[in-house]
């Protein structure tokens, strides 16, 4: 039995009179110590299933495990990494880690509390930014914070959103290198799961790329392991055969769905489009669906 | 050039309003003009603390009985509405229960809440306060409940996430996210005090502003009318710029 069992999930909202479908029949093993990326474009259900996987949300059936327990709420040894930040605009970067620090190390002095949430913003290189608030950092710092703020509550499983969606190329590259950091530093394995818009940032990060095949309702596509060490970097991929061929594959995959969800959604492809290879970027360079 | 033309075109408009007043106090007999106003007026504003009789004080002092009478009153209404907000504004099923009877309360007026005062505490004063209070709580309340709706759901997932408890949650994300609101709600609850203050104090012929003015109304001093009228206006204007001061400086946050 693997660390995370996904067994089944299938999720609907309403819409008006309607039911909109989301996620049908998603099942996923995840090993402990393994990271996993969820890939897709935007609108696809990631979200919902991260919050479903997370605890956030419930499903209308299926059901997930963590370690033997069904999931029905957050779990103690989890944390969570938003796109949009979710930092509280009213506390200092400090004061936000802390209120993880003071939820998850109860059994923590007030002083070893604060030591804990200074030490995790050293960690990220927010050493002289302590007492800054939210809206006086950039987007880089304010994600570096909500990074510290998962990791203040040493957790054994990870949910990361689009961790790095709304940042720049340049401060995206970076964190990717602070959170693999952070990752290994811990001393313990750490189960990731990610979702995200970019194949390059699966390649660079994951064990495993499970592409999300937009419906509605969504299904996961065959999840392809990348059998790359740890530690790589992006000038790396761009020359590895091995990164190209998961690369290349993820897209195919990607790109076939989307393909026939226009065919579904009555959008007739033109004579070009179906003849046109279905591999769009066999050359190494950062592709993002979105 | 642009600055100073701003700072006249007020001046400009009060010169206007007292020009309007004076061709009023021609034709109109009783209506005092500026001048005599301020003539009459002259002992009570240049010995604002005077006391000289139960209703001849000074405009400081009758303002200050005012004002007191008003801050207590609506920091009963604040005290009851602030959390009365909280509840509604978490709580789907108690905004359901009492909506219909909130929009049915809050149009009345507090010339119709001061006799029910009066026959529920007997003495002016409480009767006073309560229709202050019950007046005013309503914009607090308002605002409060629409403050801790308006919490965007990533502040709620932070809750959930960090599996805070019941009470940080409250003290560390609702109360600071529904600050804001919940000032505007006091800026406008604190308006609406003022207003029922003149109004009650006149019913009920305490000292204050508005006891002076009827007061005086009855002595037929009609100059002395003219001054409580644009006390009130003052302090009122100072009262509102003043909250305002502290719901700008909460939402900068």
């Amino acid at each position: 039995m693997s660390y995370i069992e996904i067994a089944g999930v299938t999720k609907s909202f309403s819409a008006g009179r309607g039911v909109r479908p989301v996620l049908r029949d998603v099942s996923l093993s995840v090993e402990r110590g393994e990271f996993v990326s969820i890939v897709g474009a935007m609108g696809s259900g990631k979200t919902t299933l991260l919050s479903i996987l997370a605890g956030l949300s419930s499903a209308d059936a299926g059901t997930v495990s963590v370690d033997g327990e069904t999931v029905t709420g957050v779990r103690d040894n989890a944390a969570f990494v938003f796109q949009n930040y979710s930092l509280l605009p009213w506390f200092t970067a400090l004061e936000n880690v802390r209120l993880a620090v003071e939820a998850s190390c109860r059994t923590l002095t007030r002083e070893e509390q604060k030591a804990r949430a200074t030490h995790v913003l050293e960690q990220v290189g927010l050493g002289n930014a302590l007492h800054r608030r939210p809206r006086q950092l950039s987007g880089g710092m304010r994600q570096r914070v909500a990074i510290a703020r998962a990791f203040a509550a040493d957790p054994d499983l990870l949910f990361l959103d689009e961790p790095f969606g709304a940042l720049d190329a340049l401060t995206r590259e970076t964190l990717q290198g602070e959170l693999m950091r952070l990752c290994s530093s811990v001393g313990k394995p750490v189960t990731t799961i990610m979702i995200t818009n970019s194949v390059e940032e699966a390649l660079l990060l994951s064990d495993r790329i499970v592409p999300i095949l937009p419906g509605p309702p969504a299904t996961l596509g065959a999840p392809i392991s990348v059998d790359l060490p740890r530690g790589r970097t992006v000038a790396q991929l761009a020359h590895d055969e091995q990164a190209s061929r998961v690369r290349a594959h993820v897209v195919a995959t990607l790109t076939a769905a989307l393909g026939s969800r226009r065919l579904r959604t009555g959008v007739v492809p033109t004579e070009e489009e179906k003849t046109k290879p279905r591999v769009v970027a066999e050359k190494p360079h950062p592709v993002s669906l979105s | 050039m642009k600055r100073l033309l701003y700072l006249l075109l007020p001046l400009v408009g009060v010169g206007l309003a007292l020009l309007a007043w004076w061709g009023a106090s021609l034709k109109v007999t009783d209506l005092p003009s500026p001048l005599r106003t301020w003539e009459e007026s002259r002992l009570y504003v240049l010995e604002p603390f005077a006391k000289r009789g139960e209703v001849d004080q000074g405009i400081a002092r009758l303002a200050y009985y005012s004002l007191v009478r008003v801050g207590q009153g609506f920091l009963l209404g604040a005290a009851i509405g602030t959390p009365v907000g909280f509840l509604l504004g978490v709580s789907p099923l108690l905004t359901r229960m009492f909506d219909p009877l909130m929009q049915v309360l809050r149009p009345i007026s507090p010339l119709a809440w001061l006799p029910l005062g009066l026959v529920l505490f007997r003495r002016s004063e409480p009767a006073a306060l309560f229709a202050i209070a019950v007046c005013s709580m309503w914009p607090t309340i308002i605002n409060t409940m629409m403050g801790v709706r308006a919490i965007p759901q990533d502040y709620w997932n932070v809750a959930k996430v960090l599996r805070l408890s019941k009470t940080t949650t409250f003290l560390k994300i609702i109360v600071p996210a529904t600050l804001p609101y919940m000032f505007t709600g006091y800026r406008l609850s604190l308006g609406i005090a003022w207003l029922v203050i003149v109004a009650s104090e006149m019913l009920t012929g305490t000292p204050g502003v508005g006891g002076f003015l009827w007061q005086e109304y009855n002595s037929l001093i009609y100059a002395h009318i003219l001054l409580a009228i644009l006390t009130i206006g003052i302090i009122g204007f100072v009262l509102d710029r003043l909250m305002g001061f502290a719901e700008a400086r909460l939402r900068a946050v």
